[in-house]
C-alpha cells in the first residue's frame, strides 16, 4: 500500500521514464482515458507501430535470406511463391521458415508477457522469469533429462511448459494468501524465492551428473535454431489464448498500475483481474520457454525500452512490445547464423549481446531528455 | 511488508528513528531488553552453528578436545595426530570464511534493497554477480585458471562492472540531476538488469564452449563453493570486513535518513549524491570481497534481508549480516556432511544448498505473515 501513496508524481519528467514511484512504475499519467499522455499523439504512435510492423516484415524476410548460405531477396520470393522441389536454394528458404516463423512467435510472446508482467507486478526488475516460470521450466527440463533420459527437442517441451506453469501456480497461491491478496510485493518476492528455490535443487543434479549438464547447458542458451514444425505446433494454442487475454488486458493494466486502492476505486475487481493478467503470461511465457528455451533479455528490456516511446499507457505498450520484441529476436538470430561461421552463436545469447548496449543508450537518452 | 520503508510502526520501534542509530546507541545494548531481542538471538544462533560446524559432522570433535588443539596450535605445542589438521586447516578456516562471507552477502544485499527501495534488489539480480561471474568463467574457461586468479578476475569484473553501471546511471544529465525521488535508484537497478542480461548470456555461452569438464568446474564456481577457504583467504576477508563494516556503521544513520526520501535528506542537512555514493561503494565492495572469497553464493544476498526482515519484524542491517552468516553456515554444513549420505558421496558447493534452505524459509515466512495480517 505504500507503494502507491507514496508516490511523488513528477509531472512530465517521469513519462520518459517511468519506473520513477518508489519500487514500482509510476503511475503517473496512466490513467484510463488519458491515452494520447506524454508523448505525442494517438496518430503519431499509430504510424510508429506501422513502422515497427513494416521492419519486422523485413527482418522476417532477411531471416529467410540470409544464413551460412546468403540468397537473393528474389529467390526467397521465388521459392515462396514458386516453389521448386529441384532447386537447392528453395529447399534452404523452406527450411528457414519454421525457425522465422519460431522466432517470431517466441518474440511475440515474450514481449506481451514482460509488458504485461511489469504491470502486473508493478516494479521495474520484475520479468516473466519473476513469476517462477523459467526456473520452474528449467528444473522440470533438468529432471527430464537426468531421471527419464529425455534427449530430444521435442522432449523437452512439455517438461518446460508443465514445470513453468506449476511454479506459477505455486508462486500465485502463496502471495494470495491473506486479505489483501497477490500484492505485486509479495508476488515479487514469492516469485524470486521460489526461483532462487528450484535453480538450488536443479542445481544439485547438475553438480551431481555431468551428463545432465552437457545436455541442460545447450537448451539453457536459448536458442530458435533446430526445431521443426512438430516443435512449434502444440505450443500454437496456449500461445494463441494467452496473446489474446493479454492484448485485452490494456485497460486492466493500466488501472493496476494505478495502484491497488485506486484501481479499486475504479471499480476494478483487482485481485481477479490480477489473476487472469497472470493465467495470459503464464500462458505465453510457457509456451515461448517450451519453444525455445530461456530467453531472458526480452521479456525484460523490451517493454522498458518501448516505454520510453510510449510513455506509460499500457493500450500503446503493449502492441510495440509484441511487435518490437519479434524484431529483435530476429534481427539477433541473423546476426548469431553469422557472426562465427562454421558455427553458430543461440539467439539466447545475441539478443542480449545486441539488446543490451540499445537499452543502456535507450536508458540514458530517456533521462536526459526527462530531466 | 509492502515496502522497504522504516516508518517507525510501533512504540517500541520509535527510539530507531535516524536520530539514534541502534548499532551506536550503547545505552541500549547494555538495557536487559537487549537479550530479549530478536537480533541477539539471531547472533546466539550464529555462534551456536558456528560451534555445531567445527565441533559436529563427519569428523566429530570434543569441546575439550576443540580447546587442547587450538591452544597447541597457537602455542606451537603437541598435536593431535589427523584431529589438529581437520581442525586446523579443514573445519576452522571453512567456518570462518563461510561466517565471513554470510555477513557480507547479507549486508550488502540488505544495504541495495533498503537502498534502491525495492526487495528484489541485491548484488545477484542486479549484475554485480554476473559480472564476478563472467569474468571468473572466462578466466577458468579460456585462460584455464584456478585458484587465486580466479578471484583476482571475479573482484576486477565484480568491481568493473559496478561501475560501468554507476557511470551509465548517473551520466548524461550531469551531477545532481538525477536525485529527484528514486529515478536515480530505478536507473541504477535498469541499467544493472541489462548489463546482468548481457552477462548472463557470456557466461550461458562460454558454458555451452567449454569442454564438459571445464564446463563442470566452473558450475560449481558459479555456484559459490568454500572448498578453497584458506587461512590466506580468511585474512584478506578480514582485512576488508575491518574496513568495510565500520564504514556501513558510519552510512547507516545517513541511510535511514535517505530512505524518508532524497528532498527530505538534502532537507535535513545530509549530502545525499555523496551518501549514496559512498554508499553503493561499500555494499559493492562488500559483495565484490565475498564473491571473489567463494564465488557468488547463490541467493543469500537475496535471502537474508527479507528473511531477517520478516524475524526482527523492521529492517535491521545487523540482523541481516547475523542471517546471512547463519544461512552460509547451515548450508554448508549440509552440503559437506548430511547432502553425501543422501547423493552417495557427492559433496555438493554450499551455494547450491542456500537457495534450497533459504527459499522454502522465506516462502514459509511469507505465508504465516500473510496470515496474520489477514
Amino acid at each position: 500500500m505504500k507503494l502507491s501513496t507514496t508516490t511523488t508524481v513528477q509531472g512530465r519528467g517521469s513519462g520518459t521514464l517511468v519506473p520513477a514511484g518508489p519500487g514500482g512504475i509510476s503511475p503517473d499519467a496512466s490513467a484510463p482515458g488519458r491515452g494520447s499522455g506524454s508523448r505525442g499523439t494517438a496518430g503519431k504512435r499509430t504510424a510508429w507501430l506501422l513502422a515497427a510492423v513494416v521492419v519486422l516484415a523485413v527482418v522476417s524476410a532477411a531471416s529467410l535470406a540470409i544464413g551460412a548460405r546468403g540468397l537473393p531477396l528474389n529467390t526467397v520470393w521465388d521459392a515462396l511463391t514458386n516453389f521448386n522441389p529441384e532447386d537447392g536454394n528453395h529447399a534452404v528458404v523452406i527450411a528457414r521458415i519454421p525457425r522465422t516463423v519460431l522466432g517470431l512467435l517466441a518474440g511475440v510472446a515474450l514481449g506481451l508477457a514482460g509488458a504485461a508482467m511489469q504491470g502486473v507486478a508493478r516494479n521495474p526488475l520484475a520479468d516473466p522469469g519473476i513469476l517462477g516460470l523459467n526456473a520452474g521450466a528449467a528444473l522440470a527440463v533438468v529432471v527430464g533429462i537426468y531421471v527419464f533420459g529425455i534427449g530430444s527437442l521435442t522432449g523437452y517441451i512439455w517438461f518446460a511448459f508443465i514445470g513453468a506453469a506449476a511454479a506459477a501456480v505455486v508462486v500465485y497461491a502463496i502471495a494470495s494468501r491473506g486479505r489483501d491478496g497477490a500484492t505485486p510485493v509479495k508476488l515479487a518476492l514469492a516469485g524470486a524465492a521460489l526461483s532462487a528455490g528450484l535453480f538450488s535443487l536443479m542445481n544439485v543434479i547438475l553438480v551431481s551428473s555431468q551428463d545432465t549438464l552437457d545436455r541442460f547447458r545447450f537448451w539453457q542458451v536459448g536458442s530458435i535454431g533446430g526445431r521443426d514444425w512438430s516443435v512449434l505446433l502444440p505450443a500454437l494454442p496456449f500461445l494463441a489464448v494467452g496473446a489474446v487475454i493479454v492484448l485485452g488486458g490494456g485497460r486492466v493494466l493500466n488501472s493496476l498500475a494505478l495502484g491497488d486502492d485506486i484501481a479499486r476505486g475504479l471499480g476494478q475487481n483487482v485481485g481477479l483481474a490480477r489473476g487472469i493478467m497472470a493465467l495470459g503470461i503464464v500462458l505465453l511465457c510457457g509456451s515461448a520457454t517450451a519453444l525455445a528455451g530461456p530467453i531472458g533479455f526480452l521479456g525484460l528490456v523490451i517493454p522498458h525500452a518501448v516505454r520510453l516511446l510510449t510513455g506509460p499507457d499500457y493500450r500503446w505498450i503493449l502492441p510495440f512490445s509484441l511487435v518490437s520484441a519479434p524484431i529483435l529476436l530476429i534481427t539477433a538470430d541473423i546476426i548469431g547464423r553469422v557472426i562465427l561461421l562454421p558455427g553458430e552463436v543461440p539467439a539466447g545469447i545475441m539478443t542480449a549481446i545486441v539488446g543490451a548496449p540499445v537499452f543502456v543508450w535507450l536508458i540514458r537518452r530517456g533521462k536526459g531528455a526527462g530531466l | 511488508m509492502t515496502a522497504l520503508k522504516s516508518a517507525p510502526e510501533t512504540a517500541f520501534d520509535a527510539d530507531t528513528s535516524p536520530k539514534h542509530p541502534d548499532h551506536l546507541q550503547l545505552r541500549r545494548v547494555l538495557s536487559p531488553t537487549f537479550f530479549l531481542r530478536p537480533t541477539f538471538f539471531l547472533g546466539l544462533a550464529v555462534v551456536v552453528m558456528f560451534a555445531v560446524y567445527v565441533l559436529l559432522g563427519s569428523y566429530t570433535v570434543t569441546i575439550p578436545d576443540f580447546f587442547t588443539i587450538v591452544i597447541n596450535h597457537l602455542t606451537g605445542g603437541e598435536k593431535i595426530p589427523g584431529a589438529s589438521f581437520i581442525v586446523m586447516e579443514h573445519k576452522l578456516p571453512r567456518a570462518v570464511v563461510g561466517t565471513m562471507i554470510g555477513v557480507a552477502f547479507g549486508l550488502a544485499g540488505a544495504l541495495f534493497q533498503t537502498m534502491l527501495r525495492n526487495p528484489l534488489a541485491s548484488p545477484d539480480i542486479i549484475g554485480i554477480s554476473y559480472g564476478a561471474s563472467a569474468a571468473a568463467v572466462t578466466a577458468i574457461v579460456i585462460f584455464g585458471a584456478s585458484g587465486a586468479v580466479v578471484s583476482g578476475a571475479a573482484l576486477g569484473g565484480a568491481l568493473g562492472v559496478a561501475a560501468i553501471i554507476y557511470a551509465i546511471s548517473r551520466g548524461g544529465s550531469g551531477a545532481g540531476g538525477g536525485s529527484r525521488g528514486n529515478a536515480a535508484g530505478n536507473r541504477l537497478i535498469l541499467a544493472g538488469v541489462g548489463i546482468a542480461a548481457a552477462l548472463h548470456a557470456v557466461v550461458n555461452f562460454l558454458m555451452t564452449r567449454a569442454d564438459i569438464r571445464t564446463a563442470a568446474d566452473a558450475l560449481i564456481w558459479l555456484n559459490g563453493s568454500l572448498n578453497s577457504a584458506t587461512w590466506d583467504r580468511a585474512g584478506v576477508l578480514a582485512v576488508s570486513l575491518l574496513v568495510l563494516v565500520p564504514a556501513v556503521i558510519a552510512l547507516a544513520g545517513p541511510l535511514r535518513i535517505l530512505e524518508l526520501g532524497d528532498d527530505a535528506a538534502a532537507g535535513l542537512g545530509i549530502k545525499v549524491n555523496a551518501a549514496r555514493l559512498g554508499l553503493v561503494l561499500t555494499a559493492v565492495a562488500l559483495a565484490a570481497v565475498a564473491t571473489a572469497a567463494a564465488g557468488p553464493v547463490a541467493f543469500v544476498a537475496f535471502l537474508a534481508g527479507p528473511i531477517s526482515r520478516r524475524i526482527v519484524r523492521k529492517p535491521s542491517l545487523p540482523a541481516s549480516a547475523l542471517t546471512g552468516a547463519l544461512i552460509v553456515l547451515l548450508a554448508d554444513f549440509f552440503a559437506s556432511n548430511i547432502a553425501p549420505v543422501i547423493l552417495d558421496g557427492t559433496v555438493l558447493p554450499v551455494g547450491v544448498i542456500t537457495g534450497a534452505l533459504g527459499a522454502p524459509f522465506l516462502l514459509w515466512l511469507l505465508v504465516t505473515s500473510n496470515r496474520k495480517e489477514a
